[in-house]
This record gives structure tokens, sequence and C-alpha cells, in this order.
């Protein structure tokens, strides 16, 4: 049984706004019956350019329901610019959160929202050139690259959850794979929060247990972490990488790569003999 | 609010009797079955007794149950038993819709480098004989079949097919665990080697199951450790689940003719009302070779769980094949393999009944459900047009 809010609960049992406009200026559909869920949401402005009536149907489970009655209950009385700055997180957090498995319902009323206002705007309902990586669902790149963007993704399985890309077939996870890798390394060093000597040495053992030492184990390696000096951070080698001739090469290319892409630009990685 | 539970498939409750007779070996005869004084003596007694009462259910011999500690145990002891028995074979048939504890065993030994044969069903959730029978080979250690399907409660041939694997050497294992307790079974009129038994689909508690092995079937135990089972599976005793298990068994094997008459009738009358009373509703499975006591039906163009949430709000309980009940993003794998299109495996409930429903719980959720559907479809954007198509015809 998933852990639903009251607040979740009550917008399924009670959903509000539920039907189609009469007359809309802006009206979309998206997701499929395949899929599982699926939501078209219209709306009419008043003579102020805001929504005065937004309304939706939803064909999904219950937290699909209670997401598109959240974001009508949400945009009301909003102009298009400010709806257009509705997020996911932004409904998931109106609805008091969101299982994680359940993320992609939330991204899915956002979709219906841009698309029913592109409509409206007379703008082409689907970008040219935006290319589906996810054939079992239909998800673009744009759409992944968002959601790894806004919500700060690092796997696949989690961009699986919240937008359900990578759920199917999984023929798609090498490209979805890539677009995590180009957006975290996107992500400016400069929108980091400036850390501290102990969330740094944190972040770095997290780094290493999470992304370091797995994929060297694959291999027959190991790390471990002895020593964080100002930027520098002092591991020794184990196992297979340890007489591995390419050990410095690994060190620079992999280790110190992937920590100055999740922790900070300006650490250096150096090999101590224990 | 009473509860209303009609998911009988996912477990069942514990019977009066088998809990009363449980009670006193957690409290009083705390004895360990092995040990030399006839404290713990008076125990292995009862556990005996447990034995045969399990034994009498499936036509075994008492030696022949295994104690284990549930369905899943049960499976893996088997399989892993056959290929530990024949070690220079390397394949496994089984079908495309065996429950996990058989289905993800076999893609762990897929991985491991076995070779594993699925068959496929067809649209009512039939087995391919034909399929089967060419499947076998040479290299085939075991054939692993469910007797009956927990989504659907459609029955396999598993007799006929365990002759066929017989004649040519093979190891037979059936997933039981739907299929004991609700329909007959005799161990003496087939030629099944190891058949897996779960106490909690039958009344007795969680946590408790049988493994049958065949008189004569090399078996190698899953779990080593003491002498206990006759040194096929190590671990004291789970004494008031066995024995509340032995319970359950003997009050199954009374209660078999009620499950077979009075049980499926209302299963049926749900099923015909249910359909009569909702449009573009369909069973799932072959009607004709099915469990007694289950119903899976599609609600075309309406999700499962949404239909769950509903029915909970009257205290109705059930199961769904649709993707969003499981975490997963695919509907459920049986319903996939059967081709029952998407939009109606997305809004598939299943009922599975037990003795203790009564007519009127069933008139209950005859009297609900059409609502329930009503109300998803009234917000479904699918929906308003397939009843405008239907009505301008």
């Amino acid at each position: 049984m998933w852990e639903y809010t009251d607040k979740l609960k009550d917008h399924f049992l009670n959903p509000r706004n539920v039907g189609d406009v009469e007359n809309p200026d802006g009206a979309a559909e998206v997701g499929s019956i395949a899929c599982g869920d699926a939501l078209k949401l219209s709306f009419k402005l008043d003579e102020n350019k805001r929504i005065q009536e937004v309304r939706f149907k939803t064909f999904g489970c219950a937290s699909a329901i209670a997401t598109s009655s959240a974001l009508t209950e949400i945009v009301k009385g909003m102009t298009l610019d400010e709806a257009l700055k509705v997020t996911n997180q932004d409904i998931a957090t109106y609805l008091g959160g969101l299982p994680q498995e359940k993320m992609h319902c939330s991204v899915m009323g956002k979709q219906a929202l841009e698309k029913a206002i592109e409509n409206y705007l007379g703008a082409p309902a689907t970008e040219p050139g935006t290319r589906i990586i996810c054939e079992c669902f239909g998800v673009t790149e744009k759409e992944i690259e968002r959601a790894v963007k806004e919500n700060n993704l690092s796997t696949i399985e989690e961009v699986t959850n919240y937008t359900k890309a990578g759920g199917g077939c999984g023929n798609c996870h090498d490209a979805i794979r890539q677009i995590i890798e180009r957006v975290r390394a996107e992500a400016k060093p400069a929108d980091r929060p400036k850390l501290t000597n102990i969330q740094k040495i944190r972040m770095i053992e997290e780094t290493m247990e999470r992304e370091i030492r797995p994929t060297l184990k694959q291999d027959g390696g190991d790390i471990d972490l002895i020593d964080v000096v100002g930027n520098k951070v002092l591991v020794a080698t184990r196992g297979a990488c340890a007489t591995c001739k390419a050990s410095d090469i690994t060190l620079k290319h992999f280790v110190e790569s992937r920590l100055r892409d999740l922790v900070s630009p300006e650490l250096i990685v150096e090999e101590v003999t224990p | 609010m009473k509860i209303v539970y009609l998911d009988n498939n996912a477990t069942t409750q514990v019977a009066e009797e088998v809990l009363d007779a449980m009670m006193p070996y957690f409290r009083d005869f705390y004895g360990n079955p092995s040990s030399m004084h006839s404290f713990g003596g008076q125990v292995a007694r009862k556990i005996r007794e447990a034995r045969e009462q399990a034994a009498a259910l499936i036509g075994a011999s008492p030696e022949e149950i295994i104690f284990t500690s549930c369905g899943t145990e049960s499976d893996n002891a088997a399989i892993r038993s056959a290929f530990a028995a024949h070690p220079d074979r390397r394949h496994i048939v089984t079908s495309r819709v065996e429950h996990p504890a058989v289905k993800a065993l076999c893609a762990h030994l897929a991985r491991q480098g076995y070779r594993v044969t699925k068959l496929p069903i067809d649209k009512n959730g039939l087995l391919a004989m034909d399929q089967f029978e060419r499947s076998l080979s040479a290299d085939t250690a075991v054939v692993s079949l469910m007797w009956a399907n927990n989504e659907t409660g459609v029955l396999f041939p598993v007799e006929q097919a365990a002759e066929i694997a017989r004649e040519k050497g093979i190891l037979f294992h059936t997933d039981a665990v739907q299929a004991v307790g609700k329909i007959p079974i005799n161990m003496k009129k087939n030629v099944i080697d190891m058949l897996s038994i779960s106490g909690h689909k039958l009344h007795a508690p969680k946590g408790i199951g049988i493994l049958y092995v065949r008189k004569g079937t090399k078996f190698s135990p899953f779990l080593i450790g003491g002498h206990q089972e006759k040194e096929r599976r190590g671990g004291t005793e789970n004494t008031p689940g066995i024995i509340g298990l032995g319970k359950a068994c003997e009050l199954a094997a009374k209660e078999m003719e009620k499950e077979n008459t009075i049980v499926k009738s209302l299963r049926d009358k749900l099923e015909t009302e249910l359909l009569a009373r909702i449009p573009n509703s369909r069973v799932n499975g072959s009607r004709l070779f099915r469990l007694p006591n289950t119903t899976n039906i599609s609600f075309e163009y309406v999700e499962g769980e949404a239909i769950l949430l509903l029915m909970n709000e009257y205290g109705i309980c059930a199961s769904s094949g649709s993707a969003c009940t499981s975490g997963s993003l695919q509907p459920s794998h049986v319903l996939r393999a059967m081709g029952v299109p998407f939009t109606m495996a997305h809004g598939s409930i299943r009922f599975s009944l037990s003795i203790y429903n009564t007519e009127k719980e069933i008139d209950f959720v005859i009297e609900k459900l059409p609502s329930i559907i009503e109300k998803l479809r009234s917000i479904s954007p699918y929906w308003n047009a397939v009843a405008q198509a239907c009505t301008s015809q």
C-alpha cells in the first residue's frame, strides 16, 4: 500500500475541477492508455489574461488523479507566465509529498499545462528536433534533461521514477546515463553552495562509496580514503588497482573527475602509500 | 468499518480452530521436539500428527512432507535440489506466468549461465502442451510449472505434464500454493516429484510452508544445519506453525466440497452480476479450467489502483494487476503474457474468495462496484468518446 498523504487522498476522493472547459482558450492531452495514465487539460482566460477556469480529465491511479486536481487548484487565477513557472515539485509539495515511484504523475500534470499553453499561444504542439529517448513511454530528451536538472537526479532509477523513461524494455538506459552525466557536468559550480570542511569530507566519502568504489570493484579493484588536506584528497588503491599499471589514469580520469563533478571542482586526488 | 475480504489469494484469515490448536505451543508446550525429555517429546508427537494431517490432504505419505518457512523457500529448495541432483544438466523449463518465487529464481539462474525456457500461454491463460513437450531435452534438469495461477486462477495440466517429463527422466516440480486446499489433489494418482505449499493461503499462519518430495527422489537440502526433517531442512521446527498448518490441512480436506460448491457459486454470482451491470468489462483467463474461488475482471478505461482505493473506502479488499499497484511501470506479467490489451490490463481487479465469505458480502460488492467504475469513468478522458460511439450505433 502506498503512503499517501491525507491531502492527496482528499484530492483523489473529491477531485476539483473535473471536466472539459467549454470553448477553451487552450487545451492539450498527454500520456496514453498504454502507459497507464493520461491527462486532458483545458483552460479559459479572463479579461486580465489570468486563468479563470481550468478543468481536467485523468485516466490513471490515485496520485495521477490527485496531482491533476492539485495542479488545477494551483494555477487558477495565475497569468500564463506564472503558471509556466509551476514545477512538478510544487505540485508534489502542495499535496504534502508524493511517493518516489509516483513522481512521474506530477510531471505529467506539468506537461499537460505546458502543452495547453503552447496550444493557446499557437506554438506547435511538439517542438521540432525533440528526440524521443524512451520509446516505450515516449519520453523526450528535453523532458529527461529537465527532470534531472530540477530534481537533481543522479541515477537511471530516479529518472525512471520521475519520467517513466527507462521503465520498459531498458534499451534507452545508456542514453539516459549520458543525459544525466551531461546535465550534471553542465551544472555550474557557482550554483553549488560553499562547503564547510566537514561537509566536504562527508561528500567525498559518500561519493566514493556510491559512485566510485562499485565501479572499481567490478574490475576487482578498490580504493580507500586516507585523508583530506585542503583540496587534496589522499587515497590508497587496493586489490587489482594497487598493482595495475593504469591506476594513475584511473585516479586522474575517473576518481578525480567524478569527485570534481560531484563535490568540488578544486579537488586534486593523490595516491599515498599507507 | 466492516471488512469485506476478497483477497484470499494474497493471504487468508487464520481459522479459529487453527489458532486454538496453536496457542498452547507458544506458551505451555514450548519444548524443543528434539529434546530427550518428555516435555519436548510431547511436541514431537504433535508434529508427527501435523505431518499426517498434511499428508492426508494431498494423498501423500507423512515422510514425503518437509516443513519449510514458506512457499518461496519450498520453490527455491525444489529447483536448486533438482540441479544439485543433476550437476551435468543446465536447463530448466518453466512458464511465463509463474509466481515471483519461481520467476525471479529462474532469472537468477539464467544470470549464472543456466538455460531457461519460459513457455508461452494462450489468450485464455492455458499452456501450450505441444511446445512443452518440444522444449524438453537431455540437458533439462527440472520442469517447474504452477498448478494454479495466483492472478487468474487458471489451472495448468501439471499431472499430464509430469508424466511427459517422467518419460524423459526429468524431475517435475509444481508450485501448488494456490491450488492446495481449493481443488482435490492426490499424489498417489500422479507422478509429480516435488510440490510446494504455503500455509497462509489455506487459513494457517504466515511463516510456514511445505515441500512435498516424492519417496525415492534425490533431494539435496536448501538449509543445511541440524538433523530436523530427516536432515532435509535444518533449523529448529516452527512448532506452533507446523501444528497450525496440520490443523488447517485437516479443515481444508473437510471444506473441499464447500469450496467447490458454495464458494464457487458465490464467485460465479459476483462475476456474472458485475459483467452484467458494468459495460466494457471482461473476465481474464479461462472460465472452464480455473480455481473455484478466483475471478479476474478488467474494467476498460479505468485504472486498477484507483478502483482499489475507492473500494477501500467501503472496506472491500481485492488486488489489481495494474502497473501502479506494483511500483513497476508495466501491468501484470500474467496479463501481458495472455495478450490482454493495455486498455484492459491496467483496469484489472482480482477477487479471490474463501469459505468465510457470505452472500451478503458478495451482494454488497455487486451493489457498490458499478458506481465506483462509473465515477472513475466520468473523469477518464477516454470514456466519453467510447460511450458516445456506443450510443450512436
